[in-house]
Order: C-alpha cells, then structure tokens, then sequence
C-alpha cells in the first residue's frame, strides 16, 4: 500500500476543496473589481484580507465542533461525520480568501482601456466581464488558484480534525481517510527515532516539499506568460 | 449578490468564534495556571517576541540587500524566488526542518527558542518583501539628494531611506507577527505541547521560569489542538477550546486592523506630500 492512501486524501481534499472555493472566489473577485468596486474596494476586501490570516487551528476547531456534527446528522455519514467532505469544507473556506485576494488584485489590474473598447464594440457589462476581462486576468487568476491550492496542501492542523485519519480509502466522500501532512502531524510524536514509520513519514514530509516546490515553479511558468502577453 | 453572502458567512463565522469562547467565559478559564489559558497567551506573545528578535534583522538586511545591492541578473532571480518558495512551504514541512536542526541536532528537548527559530522562518521572507518593496517605493529624488551632498551609500541607507519607509516595514512586522500568533504546525515538534511555567521563579535558567527561552512552551493554537487530542483528560476541554480561539482570532485580528491603520494614516501623508 506503502503512501498511496495519504497521496490519495491529500489530492482528494485538495481537489474538492478547490472545486468548492474557486468559482466562489472569482465570483466574489469579478463583484469587488466589477459590479462594486466602491464597497469591494472600502469594505468586502480589507474583510476578506483579514479573513487570509485566521489561525487555520481555528478553521480546524470550528470544523470539527460544527461541521462534523452537522455531516453526522444531516447525511447520516458513518465515522460520525468526520469525512473527506468536512475536510473539503474546511480548506475550501480556508483558501477562499487567498484566491479571491490574488484574483482580484489581477482583474483590477486590467488596463482600463479593454473594457472602454468592448463597451465601444457594443458589448454588454456582463459580456465584457467574461469575454474580456476574466481572459486578461487569467494568468493572475491562476496563480492565486495555485496559491489557494498550495495552501491547501500543505494544511495539517485543521486538516487532521476533520478527517478522521483512517487507514483506508474511502468509499465515497462521507467516509474518512488520512493525507499526507495529518499523517506527519500525528504520528511523527509517537513513532520511534531511526523506526521504519518515522522514516516513512521524513519520506512524506520530502514529498510534500517537492510538491510545494513545484507549486512554485507553476506560479513561476504562469507569471512569465503574463509578462510576455502584456509586451 | 451571493458575494455579499460568502462575506457574510466569513462574519458569521467570526461572530460564532468570538460568542462561543466568551459566553462560557469563567474567571478560572483566563487564569495564569494549568486550568487557565493564560500561561498559553503568554507563551504564544513571548514566542512571536523572539521570532521578530531573529526574523526582523535577518529581514531588513535581505530587504536593503534585494533593494539596494544586489545587480539584476540570475543570482539575483534565483534569490527571489528563494524567498518566494520559503514564503510558501507548508507550515507542517517548517516545522519538521525546525524539528530536524534545532532539536535533534542540537540535541536539546522542545524548547521556546527552537519554536521561535522556526516561526521566523515563516515570517522571514515577508519582512524581506515587505522592506524591499518599500525602499523600491521611495521617490528616486531621496537618494540623489542624500548622495548629492557627500553621504556614502551605507548613510544613506541607514540615515535617509530607511526612515522614510520605516512606516511600511513597521507594517509588514506587524503582519508577521499576527501571522506568528496563529502558527501552529511548525511548533508542534518545535516549542512542544507542554506548559509549566512558575510565576514566582525568576532565575532565568530554571526551567519553570515564564521569561526562559529555552523551556517547553506551548501556544494557544497548539493549544486548541491538544484539546482536540487530549481533550478528554480535561472537564471542560470544548468551552477552554473556544475560548482559545476566541483570544486568538482577536488578536489576529486587532493585529491586522492595527497594520491597516497604519498603511491608511501613511497613505493620507504621502498623498498630502504630493500636493
């Protein structure tokens, strides 16, 4: 079996969370440069800033006093609702910050002029969000999606309240599992110095920073495409 | 409109945090001793105290070196993203290196200082960016003018630029150190899970003393995760939880609140110089 089940709860989490917060965080970056740039700019955005640096303990505990409890008797989840779900909800909450953050700093850097011009070619405000604005920002968009997803990644705390941290795959997202960074947060303590399970878990914790260095080289390979567009 | 609705939940969730720690507020809960969780908020200031000891000088000297010094060219780029990769690692991945270097290798048990260590790594390339950035910000016209009449490099540096943008690092700090309070992975094998603190011994080389940087200290977010694990040995465990991250989140937040103020108040002065 070796990693496979903690690879696996990592990416499944990561994933989940990211199909949750994504098209909430562009849809809450178009609303603050966009529709309302005067509240976005004065009020939803400091708010949103300082969301960004809630302790992710606290996301954690939160989830596990009211979301666990909720999963467990809404859908009836085994485990007592700690879930691949629960995790999901949590990071995706956590990270909707960071992206919206990043993805709207990118959108209001669009120059002024696309928008005068697809206003000037007839287009309607929504048709020149979409057509027009949200592909100029792209590049800035995904970087904070990468951002949001590295951050993600590489959650232990909260991660490891919500998820259970068995030792299977779970059969569908209200069972629990374990991922990378729950697995080190938990067990490095109580596994001998020098014994296979600690070893096995440095391993992990490599594989982690090899993928959050990847992280980096993908932000990197985005922002340079970035700069060649503008020039 | 649904934006304003995620925004809502987000002030929900606040609002819920900051109700449920202090509604089953007890005197006995914010006590100084093993009940209360005053020995964890000590801990947790005195910790982001010695990580800004390390981090801030460490910081600036990379912020004046990236803004100043270094020519642009492919060292220059491999630094930067040096930064911007140490700015990104998991805190989890911080605080096994913090475990590997400042505990196995030196041999010693948990202690505040390696925690420290480790969350000064994390608020590291913040400072740097954060004092780079605003050395790069300053008009041109400062330093012509300083170097114009006979000051050396480093004076102007030292004399002129960094006083004028000591507004906006003060800032970033403060960010750093808001950030440092809610630090919990990279301190679970670095300042330890433990909290033993003798209010009345101040011999700084006991292990027992509040001020000695070398005792196990746990924070309050370590905190909030050791109730979860050893919540049950504990009555109250879910109420001393609560209250923990009610304590945290405010002064996570008052720290940012307080970075903001301070950015707005130098913009105003800025744009005042302008006109």
């Amino acid at each position: 079996m070796g990693a496979a089940i903690y690879i696996c709860g990592s990416l499944l989490t990561c994933g989940l969370a990211l199909l949750i917060a994504a098209p909430f965080s562009l849809a809450a970056a178009i609303f603050i440069t966009e529709i309302s740039p005067k509240l976005g700019a004065h009020l939803i955005q400091p708010a949103v800033e300082i969301f960004v640096g809630i302790p992710s303990v606290v996301y954690g505990w939160v989830g596990l006093t009211v979301l666990v409890p909720f999963i467990r008797d809404t859908f009836h989840a085994p485990m007592g609702g700690y879930s691949v779900l629960a995790a999901a909800i949590v990071l995706s909450v956590m990270i909707f910050p960071t992206i919206t953050t990043v993805a709207a700093d990118s959108i209001r850097s669009v120059p002024v002029m696309y928008r005068e011009a697809a206003y000037g070619l007839g287009s309607t405000r929504w048709q020149t969000i979409y057509r027009v604005v949200v592909p100029a920002a792209a590049p800035g968009i995904i970087t904070g999606i990468v951002l949001g997803l590295s951050r993600a990644f590489g959650e232990a705390l909260a991660v490891a309240m919500v998820i259970g941290k068995t030792r299977a795959f779970p059969a569908s997202l209200l069972y629990p599992t374990n991922n990378l960074t729950a697995a080190i947060a938990a067990d490095m303590g109580n596994s001998a110095d020098g014994g296979e399970q600690n070893l096995a878990l440095w391993s992990m914790a490599l594989l982690l920073f090899l993928i959050s260095m990847l992280f980096i080289v993908v932000i990197h390979g985005v922002s340079k495409k970035k700069e060649g567009t503008v020039e | 409109m649904w934006a304003v609705f995620f925004l809502l939940l987000l002030l929900v969730l606040a609002g819920y945090i900051l109700i449920s720690g202090f509604s089953a507020l007890q005197p006995g809960l914010l006590a100084f001793n093993k009940n209360g969780i005053g020995n964890q908020f000590f801990d947790t200031v005195y910790l982001v105290f010695l990580s800004l000891l390390i981090s801030v000088p460490i910081g600036i000297a990379a912020g004046i070196y990236m803004a100043e010094y270094a020519h642009p060219g492919r060292t220059t780029r491999f630094l930067r993203v040096s930064i911007e990769a140490l700015s990104s690692l998991p805190s989890i991945v911080v605080g096994l290196f913090g475990y590997l270097v400042f505990i196995l290798m030196t041999g010693a048990k948990w202690n505040l200082m390696a925690g420290a260590q480790a969350v000064s790594i994390r608020s590291l390339p913040l400072i740097a960016t954060t004092t780079e950035d605003a050395l790069r910000a300053l008009p041109h016209s400062y330093k012509e003018g300083s170097m114009s009449l006979g000051a050396t490099q480093w004076q102007t540096i030292v004399g002129v630029l960094l006083p004028a943008c000591f507004p906006r690092v003060i800032t970033g700090i403060i960010l750093a150190a808001g950030r440092g309070f809610g630090e919990a992975a990279a301190l679970l094998y670095t300042a330890g899970q433990s909290v033993n603190i003798n209010w009345s011994n101040w011999n700084l080389l006991s292990p027992t003393c509040p001020l000695n940087p070398f005792r196990p200290g746990e924070t309050l977010a370590l905190h909030i995760w050791a109730m979860r694990t050893e919540g049950s040995l504990y009555a109250n465990s879910t109420e001393v939880a609560n209250l923990s991250a009610a304590v945290l989140i405010l002064m996570v937040f008052g720290f940012s609140l307080l970075a903001r103020l301070i950015s707005r108040s130098l913009d105003k002065k800025m744009a005042g110089q302008a006109n």
